[in-house]
């Protein structure tokens, strides 16, 4: 049924002449006004190339690379991702085009929705992906797979396709949309330092390092103390006042009007 | 109904400040400016770039008009050298025409016009020695902790192997100094695309089929801005051992290592009480193997026993297979937390080894030397306690519920009252 949309998608934009327009604007995410565009895509984890929510990318890339973005995630938000890779030039056979999305470990994350891993046939002009997260989590037990804030990686790639075609020009329209911002409470927890991978080259050590004395983490001021909106102690003590009034209010219904 | 929040460059400056925020490494960073890009386009000019097959011209006036255009893009930092292979030697002695690769424009800040004159007066000529101009490109880039990258132009398969181009780049890439080679076909048959896509497999490069002039040009120009972008993030090489006791102490940071097939390979990494260990391992798949592979990382305690794992299994085409895990001190080092406390505040960090393995598997005439090249990611953070948030609630429906039920109640007392009140007066 899939492909049977593609080749009709197909047909239709064959049909409408070359008025090749990004097919990416069919999907859900649009770029936020006055985002400025990113023509640059990474080949590796390392070298990803950043980008951030409502950034339109497009980028020439060759058949068979495999390209690379970071964009950064907070609590409670939901990202999609939609692309759209354009042929301008024939190819011999079907490929199988992928979107994969990792976070600041490189762990693999889970689409709810959309097509991650679509199949098109020789003839298809463009081919479109899309793929949906989870919310990310405020807070996880480090055991545990659950997305985290951070920074997540998107990469694009063909894993499937017949191999006399790889090489040749295409181009890749690329979208990351927050879909839904819930926010998230202090209460849920909260990671000490967000999934930022770190890129620096590292340091092999001689010996195991000495512990330094524990800068003492003061700074519990007021702020800190007073719960902050949105928490359950706010929520709670709001809804414990409106019950005090209907109450009342309750009470006072049951009194004869004539008695007054 | 789109709700679009453009993350700030607020958020971007805590997660950058934060991520640095891990223990200070033993050595401290060196605070010299970071090497410039360097980048070294190889283009073939033997006899076959005569050819005149690219929009009716012939493949190296092609070639020599891109080379124009990207001397004249090229971003001012970028160091760039030029060498050419099977340009001067006009006889037929093999031995002699596979020794035929020089060095026309040393890598360096690039004199445009000089470079220039240099590419216009390029005649196709000889052998194809793309194995040799590979090697000597990799000398003319030289050793250094940043990435160097080599744009190959070819399109003719090599003539002089051995050494065969591919198990020459395999080579390359394993020697230390992080080096991409990225390969262009002008024109190329079968087995010129077989051999350029095992180059570029083999370092981490890319491979591209240019038709056209215009191809040409933007590829070359793009590759070169890449260089100038990611020439940085470059990984320290570290050799893992087949033993925990043994292996290398890392501080946070990027590391590279090459493991051969269902290898182990440890590393330890010193954790304090209420820190945690954040780590992730790619694996290249820089050669053929079988259709289906995995990777596995795992963090052990001294005595061996597991603390955590993170694997990831894949099958098909890919670049990098990868696998992270978290990891922080729990439990049963809740004591030593506690000991911190007690007059004498020496805490020994917990070394926790971490064993990258692998379930690749070679195909039928894959070299297994080299091993596969192995990216290891560190890092050290402050652990982040469970929240012990208070057994109270939030939402909408909570002031509903309690709403109603203060509703109920104020109700049911006031009808309470009026039977009471009744019932009293009648007495």
């Amino acid at each position: 049924m899939r492909t049977a949309l593609f080749r009709s998608m197909a047909a239709l934009l064959a049909a409408g002449g070359a008025a090749l327009l990004p097919a990416a604007a069919l999907a859900a995410p649009t770029p936020s006004p006055g985002a400025t565009p990113v023509n640059r895509a990474g080949t590796s984890f390392l070298s990803a190339t950043p980008i951030t929510a409502g950034q339109p990318v497009r980028v020439d890339a060759s058949l068979g690379d495999h390209l690379y973005w970071s964009f950064p995630a907070t609590a409670g938000q939901v990202h999609e991702i939609s692309a759209t890779v354009t042929f301008p030039k024939g190819r011999s056979g079907a490929s199988t085009w992928t979107v994969d999305v990792f976070d600041g470990l490189r762990r693999r994350q889970a689409c709810t929705a959309g097509a991650q891993t679509p199949t098109v046939d020789a003839k298809a002009s463009n081919v479109v992906l899309g793929c949906t997260l989870r919310e990310v989590r405020p807070w996880a037990e480090p055991w545990s797979a659950d997305p985290l804030p951070g920074t997540y990686v998107i990469r694009l790639s063909v894993i499937d396709l017949p191999e006399p075609d790889l090489g040749a020009p295409i181009d890749v329209d690329l979208l990351v949309g927050t879909i839904a911002d819930r926010g998230a409470s202090a209460d849920d927890g909260e990671l000490a330092a967000p999934l930022v991978p770190n890129t620096k080259a590292g340091t092999v050590l001689n010996a195991v390092p000495p512990v330094d004395a524990e800068a003492d983490d003061e700074g519990d001021s007021l702020a800190d103390w007073l719960p902050d909106l949105g928490s359950r102690w706010v929520w709670t003590g709001i809804g414990g006042a409106l019950a005090a009034v209907a109450g009342v209010f309750g009470f006072a219904m049951t009194r004869r009007p004539r008695r007054r | 109904m789109i709700n679009f929040r453009r993350s700030s460059a607020v958020l971007l400056g805590l997660l950058a400040t934060t991520a640095l925020a891990g223990p200070v490494p033993a050595q401290a960073d060196e605070e010299t400016a970071p090497e410039p890009p360097r980048v070294e386009l190889v283009l073939d000019v033997s006899g076959s770039m005569r050819a005149a097959d690219i929009d009716g011209r012939s493949r190296i006036s092609v070639a020599q008009q891109a080379f124009n255009e990207v001397v004249d893009a090229l971003p001012e930092e970028t160091q760039l050298g030029i060498r050419v292979l099977g340009a001067t030697y006009r006889g037929q002695d093999k031995k002699v025409g596979c020794k035929d690769t020089q060095q026309i424009v040393p890598v360096g800040p690039v004199d445009r016009s000089a470079a220039k004159a240099a590419v216009a007066t390029l005649r196709p000529t000889g052998f194809t020695p793309v194995g040799l101009a590979l090697r000597s490109a990799a000398q003319d880039l030289g050793t250094g902790a940043t990435t160097r990258r080599i744009v190959l132009i070819t399109d003719g398969e090599d003539t002089c192997a051995p050494p065969d181009p591919c198990e020459v780049a395999r080579e390359l890439a394993a020697q230390g100094t992080s080096l991409v080679v990225d390969t262009l076909g002008l024109a190329p048959d079968e087995k010129v695309r077989r051999q350029l896509l095992c180059i570029a497999n083999a370092t981490g490069g890319t491979y591209t089929a240019a038709q056209s002039a215009e191809e040409l040009t933007d590829r070359i120009k793009q590759l070169v801005e890449r260089a100038g972008d990611t020439h940085t993030r470059a990984p320290t090489v570290v050799g893992g051992t087949s033993a925990c006791d043994s292996a290398p102490l890392l501080a946070p940071g990027v590391y590279a290592d090459r493991e051969a097939f269902s290898e182990h390979r440890y590393y330890r990494v010193p954790i304090r009480p209420g820190q945690e260990l954040r780590a992730s391992v790619s694996m290249a798949l820089d050669r053929a193997v079988n259709r289906d592979y995995g990777v596995l990382l795992r963090a052990t305690a001294a005595d061996g026993r597991e603390l955590v794992r993170g694997a990831d299994a894949g099958s098909g085409r890919a670049d990098v297979l990868s696998a992270g895990l978290r990891w922080s001190a729990t439990a049963d080092d809740e004591d030593a937390a506690e000991a911190e406390e007690s007059p004498a505040p020496i805490v020994e960090p917990t070394t926790v080894c971490l064993v990258v393995s692998n379930s690749f598997a070679p195909r039928p005439g894959t070299a297994a030397t080299p091993g596969m090249p192995v990216e290891l990611t560190i890092d050290v953070v402050p652990a982040a306690p469970a929240p012990d948030g208070p057994d109270l609630g939030r939402g909408w429906m909570l002031l509903l519920l309690l709403t109603v039920a203060g509703l109920i109640t104020g109700l049911l007392a006031g009808l309470l009252t009026r039977w009471w009140v009744a019932t009293w007066r009648e007495n």
